[in-house]
């Protein structure tokens, strides 16, 4: 069973993860056909589980502020940054198709 | 009993630190750790010896070194996940159990190796390296394995830890700590505590706070326990157990700590073997070591009878599904902007994230990334994701049934063999690995019930192989009770470590000191 081409590339652009190879295609392919034995459970009027906690209720705590202020702290682990803020590379470019990606990072 | 130890002053919490580290450093061989904190464990070994001194320990867990799985956060340590990802990260907190565990004064010796963000179950799939079993050089092992000629071959047959929680089984097993973390999923603690020979302990969902530990699938992680003995396991969990408001899948009842008591009477008890357990591929030996404990209690005059867990032959793909689902959106996290890894790519925003993921997750992370993305598509959610959903929902409901019908403990094997070479064990890909070992254990994080392995007999070759028990949701107590009597009974020998130093030919080099 076949995953169409524009799906892998959809899911690469998804997940912002790539599947390098022939092989990591092949391992969709192999992950896709064990899940299908899902398929031979009857569920009918089954509900669909969540958490095993289902039953319980969520815990609510008071809406005070108990710890923070901690900027500097989580600054220290990013690779870049200016003042407060943590540097990204231009947005709302979208992830080139697979033919044209390479020159596109190529450009960097 | 090192407990009292310290506390009659028999020995100093500074010469135990030291006695410890000189162990890891005597059995760096095995690879168990990736980071060793020597300097702060001095220090914290320090502080409590003057506590014992002054006659206030903080408690049974002052001065006792313990040792951390890797994707915990640790302030000030290192926490990488074995991957590329989080190399050189340093948190800025501590994960609630690793805070709870310094608070009682025990003193961190380091972090433990592990699978790839906790994936996989040989703890052969991390950055660093395979995490060797202690048992590879053991007596016991060499003994039933002489080797045919000289080291260069006896380097060959080590076998695995199992995993994920490889290293945490393997420093315990290796007498490096007196505790250590894990985290399980679908059997990561128990897995490798039975192929090490030790105490693994899963707890109920929702007993011990997962605020810190590095998500894999929020609703079955938990934080593991490995110990020596049962008793080791109870004191450990009364010390992590209970409701944290950092983590809002943690329960609200009150946790009571509790002593497991001296004599036990099974004669009460009702032990369900279930069928749907006799999994081919599971070994001879273990079946005839399941038999012989099944009679071990209908001997000591407990109810044993067969029962039977229809849906346990789906668990596995259930949670294949699952996890790749909530994986892709766990791992979603590391784009290389707030921290870890970041790739040099300055295009875009997506091409910077896209790099920066090829280059910090291995083959198995990203493999479950896009099989996880793939069940979730808008055409394939319900088929798949809501469909595994449902099945969870039947296998967590035959558990119900079987203990709603007076079953009060479960029996299983844990494995399906005892440990097996590493060069074996590679042959086959992660995903097909962890397919075949987690069936035992799986079917407890589905339905978020606490089950323990607990180390039985030695196999024909001289390798630890355990048995599991499954019980009732947060009746740790009881599980633990019957967990105890059976390690009694079993009397499970001590491993007889031979010196490692003559295979010591390459000293990992990762392997480094962090203040």
């Amino acid at each position: 069973e076949q995953v169409p081409a524009a799906v892998l590339e959809h899911l690469e652009r998804l997940a912002l993860v790539d599947f390098r190879d022939a092989e990591g295609v092949q391992r969709l392919r192999e992950a896709v056909r064990f899940a299908e034995r899902l398929h031979e459970v009857d569920t009918e009027g089954v509900e669909p589980m969540d958490s095993v906690l289902e039953d319980r209720c969520l815990y609510l705590r008071e809406d005070d502020v108990t710890e923070g202020n901690c900027t500097k702290e989580l600054l220290k682990n990013a690779r870049e940054k200016i003042e407060e803020y943590f540097v990204a590379p231009p947005g709302n470019i979208p992830l080139p198709k697979l033919e044209e990606r390479e020159t596109f990072e190529q450009q960097s | 009993q090192v407990s009292a130890a310290l506390r009659e002053g028999r020995v100093g919490a500074g010469e135990l630190c030291q006695r410890c580290l000189a162990r890891v450093r005597g059995t760096g061989l095995l690879n168990a750790y990736i980071s060793v904190a020597e300097d702060a464990a001095l220090l914290e070994a320090e502080e409590a010896e003057k506590r014992y001194r002054r006659g206030q320990p903080l408690g049974v867990l002052d001065g006792i070194p313990v040792a951390v799985k890797d994707n915990f956060n640790t302030a000030g340590i290192e926490t990488t996940c074995a991957s590329n990802m989080l190399k050189g990260y340093i948190s800025p907190y501590n994960a609630t159990v690793v805070q709870k565990l310094l608070d009682q004064g025990a003193v961190l010796l380091g972090k433990t190796n592990l699978d790839e963000f906790a994936m996989g179950s040989g703890s052969t799939d991390g950055v660093f390296g395979p995490v060797r079993n202690p048992w590879s050089y053991s007596r016991q092992y060499k003994e039933k394995n002489p080797s045919k000629s000289h080291s260069e071959n006896e380097d060959s047959e080590w076998v695995i830890t199992g995993g994920s929680s490889g290293g945490s089984a393997a420093a315990i097993s290796s007498f490096t700590c007196f505790a250590a973390l894990g985290s399980d999923t679908g059997g990561s603690t128990r897995n490798p505590a039975a192929h090490c020979g030790v105490v693994g302990l899963k707890p109920t969902y929702g007993l011990i706070s997962r605020h810190g530990l590095i998500p894999l699938v929020n609703s079955m992680d938990v934080p593991g326990i490995l110990t020596r003995c049962v008793d080791d396991a109870a004191v450990v969990l009364g010390l992590l157990a209970g409701h944290d408001p950092k983590d809002s899948t943690t329960i609200q009842g009150a946790f009571k700590p509790f002593e497991i008591p001296d004599s036990i009477d099974v004669r009460k008890l009702c032990i369900g073997i279930p069928k749907e357990y006799h999994v081919p591929g599971l070994s001879s030996e273990i079946q005839a070591l399941w038999s012989k404990a099944t009679d071990l209690f209908k001997d000591a005059g407990a109810k044993v009878i067969e029962v039977s867990l229809p849906h346990t032959s789906y668990s596995i793909v259930c949670y294949h599904v699952l996890c790749t689902a909530e994986v892709a959106s766990n791992m979603a996290r590391f784009d290389g902007l707030e921290y870890g890894h970041r790739a040099a790519m300055k295009q875009s925003t997506e091409s910077m994230y896209a790099a920066t993921r090829r280059e910090g997750f291995n083959d198995v992370v990203r493999g479950r990334i896009l099989s996880g993305n793939y069940f979730l598509l808008k055409e394939n959610y319900e088929k798949y994701f809501v469909k595994a959903q449902k099945v969870r929902r039947l296998i967590a409901n035959d558990f119900v049934k079987v203990f709603g019908s007076g079953v009060d403990i479960l029996l299983t094997p844990t494995t399906l063999s005892d440990a097996a070479p590493y060069v074996e064990f590679i042959k086959e890909d992660n995903r097909t690995r962890s397919a075949q070992d987690d069936i035992l254990t799986q079917a407890a994080n589905m339905a978020g019930l606490p089950a323990i392995s607990v180390p039985a007999a030695l196999s024909k070759r001289g390798l630890p192989l355990g048995l599991q028990f499954i019980g009732r949701s947060f009746q740790e107590k009881q599980l633990l009770t019957v967990a105890k009597w059976f390690e009694k009974q079993v009397k499970f020998p001590v491993i007889q470590l031979e010196d490692m130093k003559r295979h010591d030919c390459n000293v990992f080099q990762h392997q480094k000191s962090v203040s």
